[in-house]
């Protein structure tokens, strides 16, 4: 628990907000050490909530106690004995639970050094669990260890908040009815599980990058929470080389937040963005997980989609990117893990490798993928390839393709920018 | 806590009976479900062709037809209910299941009533 907090001795000098800072980044540890003791989410959740309650009343005006993380644990426990004794049904639901042995056991070592121990792995495991929905999983990764409020992952995936506490309530329902349990998976299954988690953080990434629908097309908020939650699990999991390619990966998409919008919020496409207003010491740290996450052992998806990503973010202009390197990258990725979206970014980047021609019969070759139909960059990276070539008519007309499909309104306005110039050049 | 396991023929062959198990298969795992104390029940269901439906309609009248038949494609072809600690424990029951192989195997907790 935060050495802010032990640091921020006398009351006057913690503010109410500062408290919800700390609390903000130490609530899933909490939970998942309370989960792991009740073995119930819900009453985890609520006693979390209840010991938070009772810290930002007697915080602020007693100071912080010399071990924060022990007081929230006791405080919580003892909310939790209360409840359970309000309602025994619920108590009689819970059978596994021991909480008034708990409450008179001894405290742990670790709770007596200040310190909860982490138990959020297998919270982690355990919110991305395949026998989840896969709408779910994020939802219930960003609340249980992101720390945000139902209205807040709501407002997150642009969903009425009704929809959302709905949507949690049926996960948490499955959880608990068909006991997905919180473990960690055993070595051997790792290999099978981690992807699972991998996904998760980062659908929650792209959303937050390239907002599927809506007026804004960066939700950089959304986006930082996904590299909260990657930095959390790679503390976690340190050897876990994918893990590493994940943080890399997003840290390298990241740093380029600030030239990907112009003035208007308008969409700016790496081709035109000002280099200068990349994020270097992001970069340079995103460029050290690379060499981990390629180094070791067979290169995973994201290791690979990673040292992609530092190649665009190390060149100095788009002529100069190593683009026989990022079609190599591509080809590798390709066989570790196939879909039509890797080979269409293959396919634009053999276009600036060979030249358009070369891009476009690529392309061509996806045309009955039916993962491509109604995917919007597929129609754009087309039309781009025959304008590249002077073939303006039908540039224009797959722009226009490409325009019915976009989903947020920086996209739109880009294409229709491209659609105009065609048009000024045919005319 | 019980879990049934759905056996999902994925292809039946005319008679509406699961195609392409192997009969040693079967032999093993349900063997290995015994070895291992978490099993409750289960049964191998007789083919599609001798299943009759009954429904009984709101002035009472009883009608009874033929089948159904696969039409979905998709038989249950038998069920085991096995006492397991938790889901991961039951989908990996459900995982070396040869019915898994062959079609699918749906994993339903058996409700609890507190009984």
């Amino acid at each position: 628990m935060g050495e802010q907090a032990a640091a921020a001795g006398t009351p006057a000098e913690v503010p109410v907000a500062s408290v919800e800072a700390v609390f903000r980044e130490e609530r899933g540890r909490l939970l998942a050490a309370l989960v792991r003791r009740f073995g119930d989410l819900d009453l985890a959740e609520e006693v979390t909530s209840d010991a938070i309650e009772a810290a930002l009343a007697h915080w602020p005006a007693e100071g912080v106690p010399p071990k924060p993380g022990a007081w929230l644990m006791t405080t919580a426990r003892r909310k939790a004995v209360d409840r359970l004794r309000r309602d025994q049904v619920y108590a009689a639901r819970l059978a596994v639970l021991q909480v008034e042995a708990e409450r008179a056991g001894p405290v742990s070592a670790a709770e007596l050094g200040g310190d909860l121990p982490d138990e959020r792995l297998q919270l982690f495991f355990t919110c991305a669990h395949p026998a989840l929905a896969a709408e779910d999983r994020a939802a219930l990764t960003l609340r249980c260890l992101a720390g945000l409020t139902t209205p807040e992952v709501a407002r997150a995936f642009l969903v009425p908040p009704e929809t959302m506490a709905k949507r949690i309530t049926r996960a948490k329902k499955k959880i608990r009815e068909a006991r997905i349990p919180f473990r960690v998976p055993g070595a051997d299954e790792l290999p099978e599980r981690l992807p699972g988690v991998l996904q998760v953080i980062y659908s929650i990434f792209t959303e937050g990058y390239a907002a599927s629908s809506g007026p804004h097309l960066q939700r950089l908020d959304l986006a930082e929470e996904a590299i909260r939650l990657v930095r959390i699990l790679r503390r976690l999991l340190p050897v876990e080389r994918e893990v590493a390619g994940l943080l890399g990966l997003m840290l390298l998409v990241h740093a380029r937040r600030d030239a990907r919008t112009g003035p208007d919020g308008e969409l700016v496409l790496i081709e035109e963005q000002d280099r200068g207003r990349w994020d270097g010491p992001m970069i340079e740290e995103g460029c050290g997980l690379v060499s981990v996450a390629l180094t070791g052992g067979p290169p995973g998806p994201y290791g690979v989609q990673a040292a992609i990503a530092a190649l665009h973010d190390e060149a100095a202009t788009l002529a100069t990117t190593d683009w026989p390197q990022i079609v190599a990258l591509y080809e590798v990725l390709l066989a570790i893990a196939p879909s039509p979206v890797i080979a269409l970014n293959r396919a634009a980047a053999v276009a600036m490798r060979d030249g358009p021609q070369a891009g476009l019969a690529l392309l061509d070759e996806l045309a009955d993928e039916p993962l491509l139909r109604g995917y919007h960059p597929y129609p754009a990276a087309r039309a781009d390839l025959l304008h590249r070539l002077g073939r303006h008519t039908e540039a224009a007309s797959v722009y226009r393709e490409a325009l019915n499909l976009a989903g947020t309104e920086p996209e739109r306005a880009l294409l229709r920018r491209r659609l105009d110039m065609i048009e000024q050049l045919g005319s | 806590m019980k879990y049934m396991l759905l056996i999902i023929a994925g292809a039946a062959d005319e008679n509406g009976g699961a195609a392409g198990c192997g009969v040693e298969d079967w032999m093993a795992y349900d063997m290995e479900v015994k070895e291992a104390g978490i099993w409750v029940s289960g049964e191998s269901l007789a083919d599609l062709v001798t299943a009759t439906t009954v429904r009984v309609g709101q002035d009472g009248r009883r009608t009874v037809t033929d089948g159904p038949f696969a039409e979905t494609r998709e038989v249950l072809g038998g069920f085991y209910v096995i006492d397991v600690p938790d889901l991961d424990v039951a989908l990996d029951w459900a995982a070396r299941c040869p019915g898994a192989r062959d079609g699918s195997v749906v994993v339903r907790p058996v409700a609890d009533f507190g009984g």
